[in-house]
Formats: C-alpha cells, sequence, structure tokens
C-alpha cells in the first residue's frame, strides 16, 4: 500500500513539474512575439551564446571528427571497405554528433549560466525590482534569452560544428590514413543531401529551445541563497542534456524513420 | 465633509503559505503624503505585506486599494500602469548586474519609453547628485560599490521616476550608524522633494524617529498599533514597549525560546 503510494507521489510530483515547465514555456514564447520587445537585450545574449560559445563547441567536434575518422577507418579496414570513410564521416558528424555534441556542451555552458543569473538575481530581489520598475520579467528575462538560443544554436553553432568536424575527419584522412584530398572532399559532397542538413538544423533549434528552457525554468524559480542557485544551476544541466538526448532520438524518428 | 481617499488601504489582508499562516487580517490606511512605518520583528510579516501590495505575491483574502482602486483580482496591463506610480529601494538595493550604475536608474524610464537613452542619462545623473554621488559614478558595475553607495543608487533609482508611492524596505541594514542616518536624511528629503507617499518596513528604531510619521506595528499577522510617531513611547502598549526598548523580557517571545 506504502508502496503504490510512493508510486503515485512520484507521478503527480512528476506531472506537477512537467506541467509547471510547459506552462512556462508557453507564456515564455508567447511574449516573443508581443511588444514591448529589447532588441539590446536579445542582441547581448546572442552574443554570450553563440559568439562565445564557438571556441569550445569547434574544438570538441574538431576531435571528434578526427576520431570518428580513425575509428571509421579501422572498423571498415575489417571488410575492405576504407573507402567509405568520408561518407560515414559526414553523416555521422551532420546527422548526429555535431548536434548533439554542440547541444550537450551549449547545455553545460549556456544552461548553466543562465540558472546561475537568473538563481542570483532572484534570490537577490532584482527580479522583483523588475517588476516594481514596470517590466515584466519574462519578456525582460526569458523571451531573449530563449528567442536568441533558438536563433543562435541552428545559424551559428552547429553550422561551426558541422563544418569543423567534418574539417577534422578530413585532416586526419588526408595527413594520416593516405586519402586524396579531391576524392575525400567529391564523397564528402556527393553523399550529403538536404535532409541531412535540414535534420541537423532542426536538432540544433530544439536543442537550443530545450538548453534556454532549462536555464531559466530552473533560475527564474530558485529559492534560497547560494545553496538554492547551486541546486538550479545543476538541475538546470541535467535536465537540458536529457532533453537533448530524448528529443534527439524524437527529430531523428521524425526525419529518417522508414 | 470630504472624506480624503487614503493613497494606501489594506482591509482584512490575509496570507499563509502552506499552513503557516504569515498575515492574519492585515488593516492599514496610508494617506496622501504621509510617511507610515510598520515595524515589527524578522518574520512578522512585514515584507510578506510589501509584497501583496506591489503583486510580487497573491493574498489568500481581503483588499488592497490603490487611490481607492482595488488591486486584487485585476488584469496584469493594469496592475502594470498602476505600478507605474512605485518606487521601491529593496533591502539589499537589488540593482541590476549587467548594468551600469547610470542604467540601473535609468531603467524605470527607459521601460516606460518616457525618455531616449541621451536624456534618461541626463536624469539618472542627476538624480544621483541628489543623492550625493558623482557623475563617475554613473559609469561603474554595481559591483564596484560599497554598501552605503549601492544604496544611494537604489534610492536614486526609487525616485527617478518621480514616483507618488516610495516603499523602503529596511533601508539602514547592513549600514553603520553614520551611514544609516545619511540614508535616513536622504530618504526624508527625498520623499518630500517628489511630495510622495512612503510606506517604510524597519526593526531599526532610530530610523523610525526620522522617517516616521505615523507607526504601525505588525505581531503575528495583525497591525497591533498604530499611530503617530511622537506617541509610540507613551502608547500604552507592552508589544509596543518591548520592542521600541529591545528588551529579552515581554509579552514577545522569540521563536527560538518556544521550544
Amino acid at each position: 500500500m506504502n508502496f503504490l503510494a510512493l508510486i503515485g507521489r512520484v507521478v503527480i510530483s512528476f506531472l506537477r513539474a512537467a506541467g509547471k515547465i510547459g506552462l512556462f514555456a508557453v507564456n515564455g514564447v508567447s511574449h516573443i512575439f508581443t511588444p514591448p520587445y529589447y532588441p539590446r537585450e536579445l542582441l547581448r545574449q546572442m552574443i554570450n551564446i553563440g559568439y562565445y560559445s564557438l571556441p569550445v563547441v569547434g574544438l570538441t567536434t574538431l576531435f571528434t571528427g578526427a576520431a570518428l575518422a580513425v575509428n571509421i577507418y579501422e572498423g571498415s579496414s575489417r571488410f575492405n571497405a576504407e573507402s567509405t570513410l568520408p561518407t560515414i564521416v559526414v553523416i555521422g558528424i551532420v546527422r548526429e554528433l555535431g548536434p548533439t555534441l554542440s547541444g550537450l556542451i551549449v547545455a553545460g555552458r549556456v544552461s548553466a549560466s543562465m540558472a546561475a543569473e537568473l538563481g542570483t538575481m532572484r534570490v537577490t530581489e532584482q527580479i522583483d525590482a523588475l517588476v516594481t520598475l514596470s517590466t515584466d520579467p519574462f519578456k525582460y528575462l526569458i523571451a531573449p534569452r530563449i528567442l536568441a538560443t533558438v536563433i543562435m544554436m541552428p545559424l551559428m553553432l552547429v553550422i561551426v560544428a558541422d563544418t569543423i568536424g567534418v574539417l577534422g575527419g578530413y585532416l586526419l584522412a588526408t595527413t594520416k590514413l593516405g586519402f586524396n584530398s579531391g576524392n575525400y572532399i567529391k564523397s564528402t559532397v556527393d553523399f550529403l543531401e538536404a535532409i541531412d542538413v535540414m535534420a541537423s538544423l532542426t536538432k540544433a533549434g530544439v536543442f537550443g529551445f530545450f538548453i534556454s528552457l532549462m536555464g531559466c525554468y530552473h533560475g527564474f524559480n530558485t529559492r534560497g541563497g547560494a545553496q538554492g542557485v547551486g541546486i538550479s544551476t545543476t538541475n538546470a544541466v541535467v535536465s537540458a542534456c536529457i532533453m537533448i538526448l530524448l528529443s534527439n532520438y524524437v527529430v531523428t524518428e521524425m526525419f529518417f524513420s522508414s | 465633509m470630504n472624506e480624503v481617499t487614503p493613497k494606501i488601504s489594506l482591509k482584512g489582508l490575509r496570507k499563509s503559505f502552506g499552513d503557516k499562516v504569515v498575515l492574519n487580517s492585515v488593516d492599514l490606511d496610508v494617506m496622501p503624503g504621509e510617511s507610515m512605518v510598520i515595524i515589527g520583528g524578522s518574520g512578522s510579516g512585514k515584507s510578506v505585506t510589501l509584497k501583496c501590495i506591489l503583486g510580487l505575491l497573491t493574498p489568500n483574502g481581503g483588499s488592497i486599494k490603490i487611490d481607492g482602486k482595488e488591486m486584487i483580482g485585476i488584469a496584469h496591463s493594469e496592475r502594470k500602469e498602476i505600478l507605474t506610480k512605485f518606487g521601491m529601494l529593496f533591502q539589499g538595493a537589488a540593482l541590476f548586474d549587467s548594468l551600469p550604475v547610470w542604467e540601473n536608474v535609468a531603467f524605470g524610464l527607459l521601460a516606460q519609453r518616457l525618455h531616449n537613452r541621451a536624456d534618461a542619462k541626463e536624469i539618472a545623473i542627476e538624480k544621483l547628485r541628489r543623492v550625493g554621488l558623482g557623475p563617475d559614478v554613473g559609469s561603474l558595475s554595481p559591483a564596484e560599490l560599497s554598501g552605503g553607495m549601492q544604496k544611494r543608487v537604489g534610492l536614486a533609482r526609487a525616485i527617478a521616476a518621480n514616483p507618488e508611492i516610495i516603499f523602503f524596505d529596511e533601508p539602514t541594514t547592513g549600514l553603520d550608524p553614520i551611514m544609516s542616518d545619511v540614508i535616513n536624511e536622504l530618504i526624508v528629503e527625498c520623499v518630500k522633494e517628489v511630495g510622495a507617499t512612503a510606506l517604510t518596513i524597519t526593526h531599526d528604531m532610530s530610523s523610525v524617529r526620522k522617517i516616521a510619521d505615523k507607526v504601525s506595528m505588525i505581531y503575528h499577522g495583525n497591525m497591533i498599533w498604530t499611530g503617530p510617531k511622537d506617541k509610540i513611547d507613551q502608547s500604552g502598549n507592552d508589544y509596543i514597549d518591548q520592542f521600541i526598548n529591545g528588551k529579552a523580557e515581554g509579552p514577545i517571545k522569540m521563536e527560538i525560546l518556544k521550544g
């Protein structure tokens, strides 16, 4: 009986949390489309999220592309299929590793930063101060962050991540594995389809939405002092990563399920 | 005879958090141009009263009227309109870290689209000067200021849009006695200059004696005494006497001693 009650409580609290996040998301997104708008705040967030995440995203995908090339070469040589390396690298990076790794890296960087910043604003009454200054915190704080992440993830970070990831594989293959540069590029271009790029950008947009949503939700609802900010930051990163992995599967099924 | 409508009127205001009743039934009238100070111990419901008036917390019952207009249950846009009448100095100043000092002061002016940025900056610098800070402070970040300077900037922000009502939440907490007196002086001067109605919550009796026209004491979620400042020493109320004299003995028992 107690066990059943425990399960019931867990389910109810999960549904309650999901409902709260859902309402928060609807509220946040609806404020993107209604004035007043804060272009300065949007620009500041776009620079913070997009520009300052570039180095870490680029480094991650560069080495991942190279490592992927080594793995594919070693694996495909077992059945004399080394020539498939460029195709597998480009599809692997563009469809899967570029957006997912960028998403996870940006979740660690941006989600945590949003949760910590908004959480500190909450516990130091800065969010209350916004209200007393006739400013809707959803319009000033949440909407620009969500919009900036949804724009910058596909249009800057994942395009760069995909390109650098493929470049990592190309550099490794041409300098260490003896691939001809022209053939490698031709194979890459020939086998990359528009739908691969579409899937990559769609994933990036969806991941960007969850990264900002989780960062903003947990930060905005922070309770307590420094410990509360710490808990919010952890929850933001963990939940953003879970949502990225979950939505990655859903979007992949949407695009490529036969 | 024409009766003056209170600037702020609370009737039977109730607020609970779960089982914990913080405001039991709060009644309070603040007349236009009056400086009302609410005193009370920590956890007595002072800040909650203030947050209910501002709409930061939703009361469980009762009535809150500003200029005779009911605030509970009004539309978001109407509340936003009424909030333009308010200025507030927060306990920790609550300055926005991401903005320079002048933008903090001018935030309300820019948010209400009352001025362009250049004009708003000029007004902000003037308000900073009014609270004793030079124009060079305007370009600093709030993190570069001392606690006293942050309070002054908070005060400049509170008066920047010439509000009709100004709230002061523990204005002298964390400041040394001299800086506390400077802030109290500034509050009195600025409120008079702007012609605002002031509502202050504090447990600092030197603030009370400097700022208040009237004093109200909150205890266990009820206003147990309200009267003019000069009557506070002869209130005949044991709770007031214990509080203003800061004695451990008396009818007010600290929660920690209740066992």
